[in-house]
């Protein structure tokens, strides 16, 4: 890269939902702007305020109808006066427009056109019972195919991978996998106090896992176990140059360095030549660490989309760590849990923190800078000398836009 | 035969709370026969008729918000049978057309003659043979097709009504319980009159709105309000008899805790009298010892009670009217006395009636945690066997309520009202969300 480029001063509002005790769906709660002003101000805070800060962007899917608020690039100066009359944008990509918030602070960066950018995710999704949000959210699809598509969009998409992919290579050890990802994912939450699932207390996870899908109520394969919960949230982080951090006087201990990225996309008007695979993520993530000039066996974790059990499956395939119609020997072995070969999620992922839709690609970001830096508290795990690396991989709608960062501990 | 007869149908007393939850599931029933493709060019038409036109706009209001929330429930369906309709793509769109489609087929009126092209009539109306009686005769004497009959009735003999409207077998009795929309069970009850058809017609009907018929013999009252009055009896005697070592409402207090917590049931005996209304368990009182020469189906508190205006019942949103109990956000604060003629706030004696009667078994679990339970069976057993080893007055109070409860169960099937142990049992679980069986072998 032609310049030095950090991230630091991360920060995750909690992600409200069912599953919190502060969440009760009859009793108003906060709005978008509360989620905004509470992620950007803390990190703002951590690097030395508003003054310090050239430019903000917002990542958000589809605030426009959870909550018909548009225009989110002028809630900056909300967040702090001092944002006032600066640069400030709102991105959208579905469920990767975190990622591409971060990417856009990248590119700005880079260009030189700021030192500081302030990056925010966010998205308020409780506002409308799940069988409505279905509608909003099937928004990430191709809307010629809504009228044919399952009442829950986006789990019916998935749920047809997961058919696919039981059919090619069996049902019943790939069940198995999505009930230790869900375990694993529930587990990681607990251990971390913003995550949705962080109070659960059920004892049998894999039992519960496998409760048989019911295709009268939800999707022909999937239970919505294997889903991503409803959520509201937002997730911040600076994104900043060498002189950036020290204007803004934080140590480069304190900050992860952007060794490589990439933004692919794909045809949203096409269905996926097979669904058994995830093409767009594995282009991502393969141009990402070449970009960073390092393979998959350098990272010490990975912060990946799993907003279905099934794409955390084919996710491990994708980054060719199992061979096509392995992946599910390889969960099942351990090797994605915290103390596997490679640590998926640590503090839970889309399905144990949860999924803030416009938040997660900053959420992801946020986790992988904990972790490099020594900051997850009780989800701390082990950073390996000799592979210090972290990813993130952030997808919008089905395998159509993603977002593959690599980031390594600063020196 | 079925779709034919559904085609044009009736419900009087629409507005009430038992009509407006049979309107609500016929109105389903009869949308999803006409968004049948094979019934695209035949017409339905379900009349809802009420005394009260102001009932009548309440009930449009109930049915748009139940419909919402049956359409979001069977939205999977709904999509497949609107997939021919390209115009409607998003589920909100899909569940609007639903609702839509089946208000059209509601026709809202106040007069009775609104039944006389209908081929099913139901009747939901007040607790009274000669009102009912005289509503049949005149919908027989007008009506221009050969309609069935079926009755809501809790407590009037079927016979009795078919005979004294003249109805040649075209009644039967099918009770539901309260909320209809939510409780599983039907009662049904025939003569040896009855229509074959009409039988086999309701059966269907039972079956495609998924409840669970029990038949009753037609005996008034029949197998629900059978147990309940005798059990709601029992309860007042109980309080009474408590009332000599404390004030009528402290009893009223203690014997309602008793029979919900001790006894692990969805409310206690008194909350639900009220949640019945107390007029109406009056009126349902006198239909039985009448019917039945049983002059000890009386209550004079429940005839002091309506003479005192303390009736209960539920408001049109479905929320507790005061009766017996006060109630704020449906739980009880306060009773009612006679001799004040006002309510004492429980706060003020609850703690030294709850210690009069005594801790509660240490491996109780409330109503909610049981009857949904997996371990219902063993938890039930255990808790009772804990039960029986107690002797304080809680506990007596609780075996005693249990013992007698479970005779009116037997007295049920030995008096030939229900043929068997399994359809009382099977009553109280469904149409009283009861967690078990009063006929069970907990405290023997």
């Amino acid at each position: 890269m032609r310049r030095k480029v950090y991230m630091t001063a991360g920060y995750n509002t909690i992600s409200l939902g069912s599953g919190r005790k502060e969440f009760n769906p009859k009793k108003p709660r906060p709005g978008i702007e509360h989620y905004i002003k509470e992620a950007g101000q803390a990190t703002l805070k951590m690097v030395g305020g508003a003054k310090n800060v050239d430019e903000s962007v917002i990542g958000n899917f589809m605030s426009s109808r959870f909550v018909k608020q548009a225009h989110l690039g002028a809630f900056a100066p909300m967040i702090d006066e001092g944002l006032k009359h600066k640069p400030s944008l709102s991105v959208e990509g579905a469920c990767a427009s975190g990622g591409l918030a971060l990417t856009s602070g990248i590119r700005s960066v880079l260009a030189e056109t700021a030192d500081v950018v302030l990056a925010i995710g966010v998205e308020v999704q409780n506002t409308v019972k799940a069988i409505y949000g279905a509608d909003i959210l099937a928004g990430a699809g191709w809307f010629a195919d809504r009228k044919d598509g399952h009442a829950y969009f986006f789990p019916g998409q998935f749920s047809n991978r997961a058919g696919a992919y039981f059919e090619k290579y069996g049902r019943e050890k790939t069940r198995q996998a999505f009930a230790v990802w869900f375990k694993n994912a529930i587990e990681n939450a607990r251990l971390c106090p913003t995550a949705q699932e962080y109070e659960n207390k059920v004892e049998d996870l894999i039992g519960l896992a496998l409760t048989e899908p019911n295709p009268k109520g939800f999707t022909d394969h999937l239970n919505v176990f294997d889903c991503s919960k409803v959520s509201d949230g937002a997730s911040s982080i600076a994104i900043l140059s060498e002189e950036g951090l020290a204007k803004a006087g934080i140590p480069k201990s304190e900050a992860v360095e952007i060794v490589g990225w990439a933004l692919v996309t794909d045809d949203i008007t096409k269905q996926p030549e097979d669904p058994t695979v995830l093409s767009t993520v594995g282009q991502a993530a393969k141009k990402a660490l070449a970009n960073a000039k390092i393979t998959v066996n350098d990272l010490a974790t990975i912060e990946m989309h799993d907003c279905f059990s099934v794409a955390g499956l084919l996710t491990v395939e994708a980054l060719g760590l199992a061979k096509p119609g392995e992946g599910a020997d390889y969960i099942i072995n351990g090797n994605t849990a915290r103390n596997g070969k490679l640590p998926f999620n640590t503090t839970g992922g889309l399905i144990g923190w949860g999924h803030p839709t416009g938040g997660t690609g900053v959420h992801q970001a946020v986790t992988i800078w904990e972790q490099l830096t020594g900051k997850a508290g009780a989800a701390q795990i082990t950073i390996p000398q000799n592979r210090s690396y972290g990813m993130t991989l952030n997808m919008g709608g089905d395998d159509k836009t993603v977002v593959a960062i690599v980031y390594k501990r600063a020196e | 035969m079925y779709n034919e007869r559904l085609q044009n149908v009736s419900v009087l007393g629409a507005a009430g709370k038992m009509g407006s939850g049979i309107l609500l599931l016929t109105a389903v029933e009869m949308a999803d026969l006409q968004l049948k493709p094979e019934n695209k060019n035949k017409s339905f038409c379900l009349n809802a008729i009420d005394v009260s036109p102001q009932a009548l706009t309440g009930l449009y209001g109930y049915l748009k918000s139940q419909l919402k929330k049956i359409a979001e429930k069977k939205l999977i369906q709904l999509r497949e049978v609107y997939k021919e309709n390209r115009e409607l793509i998003e589920n909100s769109e899909i569940i609007d057309q639903y609702v839509d489609d089946v208000l059209k087929l509601v026709l809202f009126s106040t007069k009775v003659e609104s039944t006389y092209e209908s081929s099913i009539i139901f009747e939901a109306i007040v607790e009274n043979s000669d009102i009912k009686v005289a509503t049949f005769k005149q919908i027989l004497a007008n009506s221009k097709k050969d309609p069935w009959f079926l009755t809501n009735t809790s407590s009037v003999p079927i016979g009795e009504l078919d005979e004294k409207a003249e109805m040649k077998g075209k009644i039967l009795g099918f009770h539901f319980y309260n909320p209809p929309a939510v409780q599983k069970l039907v009662e049904l009850i025939t003569t040896k009159n009855t229509n074959p058809e009409l039988i086999e017609f309701s059966k269907i009907y039972a079956k495609n709105l998924r409840k669970v018929l029990v038949p009753s013999n037609d005996f008034a009252g029949f197998i629900g309000n059978g147990h309940f009055m005798r059990d709601m009896l029992f309860g007042i005697k109980q309080a009474t008899q408590l009332s000599k070592e404390m004030s009528l409402p402290e009893a009223i207090y203690a014997v309602n805790r008793v029979s919900q917590d001790f006894l692990i049931r969805p409310m206690g005996i008194f909350q639900l009298m009220d949640y019945v209304g107390v007029d109406v368990c009056q009126k349902i009182l006198i239909v039985m010892s009448s019917r039945l020469n049983k002059s000890e189906l009386h209550s004079d508190l429940i005839d002091k009670l309506i003479s005192l205006d303390i009736k209960g019942g539920q408001n049109s949103d479905g929320s507790q009217k005061p009766g017996i109990l006060k109630y704020e956000k449906g739980k009880p604060v306060a009773i009612y006395s006679i001799d004040k003629k006002e309510y004492v706030p429980i706060e003020s004696f609850q703690k030294n009636v709850d210690a009069k009667l005594g801790q509660l078994p240490a491996s109780h679990k409330p109503w909610k945690d049981i009857v949904g339970n997996k371990q219902k069976e063993s938890l039930l057993v255990g808790y009772f066997k804990e039960l029986k080893s107690m002797s304080t007055i809680g506990a007596s109070l609780a075996k005693e309520y249990h013992l007698s409860s479970k005779n009116i169960g037997l007295e049920l099937v030995s008096d030939k009202i229900s043929d068997n142990a399994d359809n009382v049992n099977t009553v109280m679980l469904t149409g009283f969300f009861h967690a078990y069986g009063p006929i069970n072998s907990y405290l023997d």
